[in-house]
């Protein structure tokens, strides 16, 4: 669906988008790794369980929710790719911390 | 057709007492300076509490209770009410002991509803407690509801029976002129032979012109509420020696109250948040429940309610006139009593006695003369 | 960062950038608060770290950002990037989450510079993933050389449509269509206002260009679309819309809309400013006077935030601000305000000559805007439905907050930024009233996201 016009970025990291190790360009957001990664939905909804992924990619809509490193509800267009950073898909309301 | 009846004040009181005149045949107008359950009856915290009542209060909390497990017969609608009990924890020795002061004195008065229990007990009920606490006063009937469905369900149930309702009739001037009561207003006049001041953190403004000065504060406690999460507590919560008041509404939000007031600026109805109050309020959750570190709060607010310096409502007939009475002052703790209090006034009007002990809520106790 | 600045600006982008740099020129200690990591603001977003390749593509008045950005950069300004305000009041606080941190600071003068966000228009099918809005596939070139690799539809109304598509072009991406689905009427509605466009004619031209280049790379625009909706089961497959009376369909994953941009106010809102009805911009504005004050004593308003204006007004409406909030702390006196405010007032005034004519001309249709289908979700965060909104307002509730209460419409982590104006469109449509009568969701901080962990750390001395 995306694809990055850059195939070489200089400086990458490699985060884990649902499970699979991947190597993004650093400097990149939550949001934008993941929408070139191809995995489609990154959250589904509380209330009706339905598909969902960024929409508007300037922290306004909170479509992006995602578990970033554990944490549930993590807008993933604020947030940028690190190093070892885990990424998930949010089902519903996520995960309480314990 | 001119009513019988004219209530000031579209909030829930306002309502329950329209719904139970109306169901006896009564025709009642309600008067409301702003729209249905603007202020405190939409966005109360909507707890359904027993717990801890003052004893003046326990009679009538009691009936409402039952009043609240029966709602649907009343409104036809459940109001989204929840029934999973009311405890308030005890983090130590000393709460302990007060605690069971508080259920020695209610079993005194002979009501079975406040129970101690065991921390163990505390804890197969809520096994997301901060491990130190000692045990607690529950409640186990009490619950909580959604205010503003509640407001809604009363509303329409009103409207439907003939109550007639006048969205944004600010009362500007209300006399009686011998034989009934007259409520001017931009809209109009209004007209009827008695008259109830339903107008909550506005009410002393009708008790005033009716002559009767009453100590009424309005204040506007804040409350906020987080992101959806996954179901961990099923009681509402609050603690002995702290300002809490915590539940998991259900949709999964939080709610957290704790009695902490706002700025208010009483004329313009606008609120600012006291964020000083609100960090000791997250600070007293976090205590209890430190895994909700990380959990995003969505949103504060602060509805106007009256508050009375002895925290009891005024309930019953006017001190000067036999054509009116007076329901309000209910110091932020009136949802749960709202079914009983429109009995008690439509009992008043039409029976001129009723069942309840409703003494202790005369409006003389601040009219000296 | 310290608990206190003579001025605090939020937002570095060109508002913000040219205000601080303008304040602090004149002596100003400034405080500059920006959520992005970079200055920039959206429309110079990644200025600072572009290739030079794709900044390129982007054209020149991408460009021009990195003049302004390199102004803050060798100032005395302190810039405070990745920091959210949650809260606003009168008093002049400001709530802000800085790295992570919760910190409540003051200012004798607050300038709002939180530009514009894009309008949300629900229509069926909006929530699927695959479609997004057209300042979102902007964004993921600018910032992250991110384009469509299989096609793309893009559909709307509106400037940035033709300026997306014009980039993907040079980006060597392939458009599937262009859905124009500004009514062909809008050409009478806004031709009064193009003697007065002319004067600022260089957007009309960059705009024919545009349209020039992209229809002789032979790609179509369709005019006087209606009925778009998206379809699929997980993920968009496909897009239908009438076009001339004929119903087509098209197979994309992708479709970028766009229907105009609005004035970010969920700040100024917390904060309790004044606003009001813009029937020309169809969006809420604060109410603001010639220099950017708000309604409320010491908070001013400039940039994109306080109305459309776009890039070049935002960043004269921001130097004029800052010559105000150095007034208001007598740091000038009124005349030399004026006196140095001249230019830029009088280079605002040539650039907004074309804002009447682009506003008639992109005027949103009112059958759009209240969203005619009941089934069509409304509140994304909460799924409610157009229909249930009506069945709200038939219940009674004539206000856009009741509606809330009763639906929860604007109640989730949004906060009711995408669904509290088409809220109203519904009432307005439902009552026969204006869309001001049935008021705006009340601000309800905090309007960025906080935690319990951090709300917990202020105010450590505050005791039971």
């Amino acid at each position: 669906m995306l694809k990055r016009l850059d195939d070489n970025p200089e400086k990458t990291v490699t985060v884990t988008i649902e499970g699979q190790p991947v190597e993004v360009p650093a400097g990149e957001t939550v949001a934008a790794a993941v929408l070139a990664s191809g995995i489609g939905y990154t959250r589904t909804t509380p209330v009706s369980g339905s598909p969902r992924a960024p929409f508007c990619l300037m922290g306004v809509c909170y479509e992006c929710l995602m578990i970033i490193d554990g944490q549930p509800n993590q807008r993933a267009c604020k947030e940028y790719v690190a190093e070892g950073m885990t990424i998930e898909r949010q089902h519903g309301t996520g995960v309480l911390q314990t | 057709m001119k009513p019988d009846v004219l209530i000031i004040g579209g909030g829930l009181m306002g309502f329950s007492v329209a719904l139970q005149l109306v169901k006896r045949g009564t025709r009642c107008k309600v008067l409301d300076k702003d729209s249905a359950g603007r202020h405190a009856s939409g966005v109360n915290a909507g707890g359904l509490r027993q717990l801890n009542r003052h004893p003046a209060e326990i009679p009538i909390s009691v009936a409402a209770a039952d009043m609240w497990h029966n709602i649907e017969s009343l409104v036809d609608s459940d109001c989204d009410t929840r029934f999973p009990g009311q405890i308030r924890v005890a983090e130590n020795a000393e709460d302990m002991q007060l605690l069971e002061g508080r259920a020695a004195m209610v079993r005194g008065l002979g009501f079975e509803h406040e129970e101690i229990i065991d921390r163990d007990e505390l804890y197969r009920l809520v096994p997301a407690l901060a491990p130190h606490c000692k045990g607690a006063l529950i409640c186990r009937n009490d619950g909580y509801g959604r205010p503003f469905h509640a407001l809604d369900a009363f509303r329409r149930k009103a409207l439907s029976l003939g109550v007639e309702y006048h969205a944004s009739v600010r009362a500007d001037a209300i006399e009686h002129n011998g034989n009934e009561w007259c409520v001017s207003s931009e809209k109009g006049e209004f007209r009827a032979p008695v008259l109830v001041n339903c107008a909550g953190a506005w009410a002393a403004r009708v008790a005033a012109a009716l002559g009767e000065s009453v100590p009424l504060k309005p204040g506007a406690p804040m409350l906020m509420i987080t992101e959806r999460l996954p179901r961990f507590i099923e009681p509402v919560i609050g603690a002995a020696s702290r300002k809490l008041s915590f539940k998991q509404m259900q949709n999964g939000t939080l709610l957290i109250g704790g009695a902490h007031m706002a700025e208010l600026d009483f004329e313009h109805q606008t609120t600012d948040m006291d964020w000083a109050k609100l960090a000791l309020s997250a600070r007293t959750v976090m205590a209890l429940f430190p895994q909700l570190e990380n959990v995003r709060i969505v949103r504060t607010w602060a509805g106007i309610e009256a508050f009375m310096p002895d925290n009891l409502p005024v309930i019953g007939r006017s001190s000067r006139s036999p054509y009116a009475y007076h329901a309000f002052g209910f110091s932020a703790h009136g949802f749960q009593l709202s079914p009983v209090v429109g009995k008690i006034i439509s009992q008043l009007i039409l029976d001129e006695r009723t069942e309840f002990p409703i003494e202790p809520f005369n409006i003389q106790r601040f009219c000296k003369r | 960062m310290k608990d206190h600045y003579s001025l605090v600006i939020v937002g570095a982008g060109p508002a913000g950038l040219a205000a601080a740099v303008n304040a602090a020129h004149h002596g100003l200690d400034v405080a500059l608060l920006d959520e992005q990591p970079a200055p920039g603001g959206q429309i110079y977003r990644a200025i600072e770290s572009i290739p030079a390749e794709r900044s390129s593509l982007l054209g020149a008045e991408y460009q021009r950002g990195s003049e302004l950005v390199s102004v803050l950069r060798d100032s005395s300004i302190e810039y405070y990037p990745d920091t959210q305000v949650w809260s606003l009041n009168r008093k002049l606080e400001i709530g802000l989450v800085c790295s992570n941190t919760a910190a409540m600071i003051t200012a004798n003068q607050i300038l709002l510079a939180n530009g514009a966000m894009e309008r949300p228009l629900p229509f069926p099918g909006w929530t699927l993933p695959g479609v997004m809005n057209a300042g979102a596939g902007q964004i993921l070139f600018k910032a992250h050389g991110i384009v469509p690799a299989d096609g793309v539809v893009l559909a709307g109304s509106g400037p940035l449509l033709l300026l997306l598509a014009w980039q993907y072009l040079h980006a060597g991406v392939k458009i599937k269509a262009i859905l124009d689905l500004t009514p062909v009427h809008n050409h009478l509605r806004a031709l009064p206002y193009l003697p007065r466009a002319l004067l600022a004619g260089h957007y009309l031209m960059k705009g024919m260009a545009y349209k020039k280049e992209l229809k002789r790379a032979g790609i179509s625009t369709l005019h006087n679309i209606s009925e778009l909706r998206a379809s699929g089961r997980e993920q968009l497959e496909s897009i239908s819309f009438r076009q001339n009376g004929r119903q087509h369909v098209l197979e994309t994953e992708l479709l970028l809309t766009h229907f105009g941009v609005i004035p970010h106010t969920q700040l100024s809102r917390a904060a309790g400013c004044r606003h009001d009805w813009d029937s020309s911009q169809q969006c809420w504005r604060p109410q603001l006077d010639e220099w950017g004050n708000s309604s409320i004593d010491g908070i001013l308003i400039a940039g994109d935030g306080g109305g459309i204006g776009g890039a070049r007004t935002a960043e004269h409406a921001g130097r004029l601000a800052a010559l105000e909030a150095l007034h208001q702390l007598a740091k000038i006196d009124q005349r030399q305000r004026d006196r140095l405010g001249r230019k830029d007032r009088k280079w605002m005034r040539e650039d907004l000559h074309v804002r009447p004519f682009l506003e008639a001309f992109f005027h949103i249709p009112g059958k759009l805007l209240r969203v005619p289908d009941d089934g069509t979700i409304v509140c994304r965060c909460e799924e409610v439905t157009a229909g249930e909104i009506r069945m709200a307002v038939a219940n009674g509730h004539s206000d856009s907050n009741q509606v809330k209460f009763q639906t929860r419409c604007g109640m989730g982590p949004c906060q009711g930024r995408q669904c509290a104006d088409v809220v109203e469109n519904i009432i307005a449509a439902t009552g026969g009233d204006s869309i001001a009568r049935g008021g705006h969701y009340r601000g309800r901080p905090p309007v960025t996201p906080l935690t319990l962990g951090q709300l917990a750390s202020l105010y450590p001395e505050e005791k039971e």
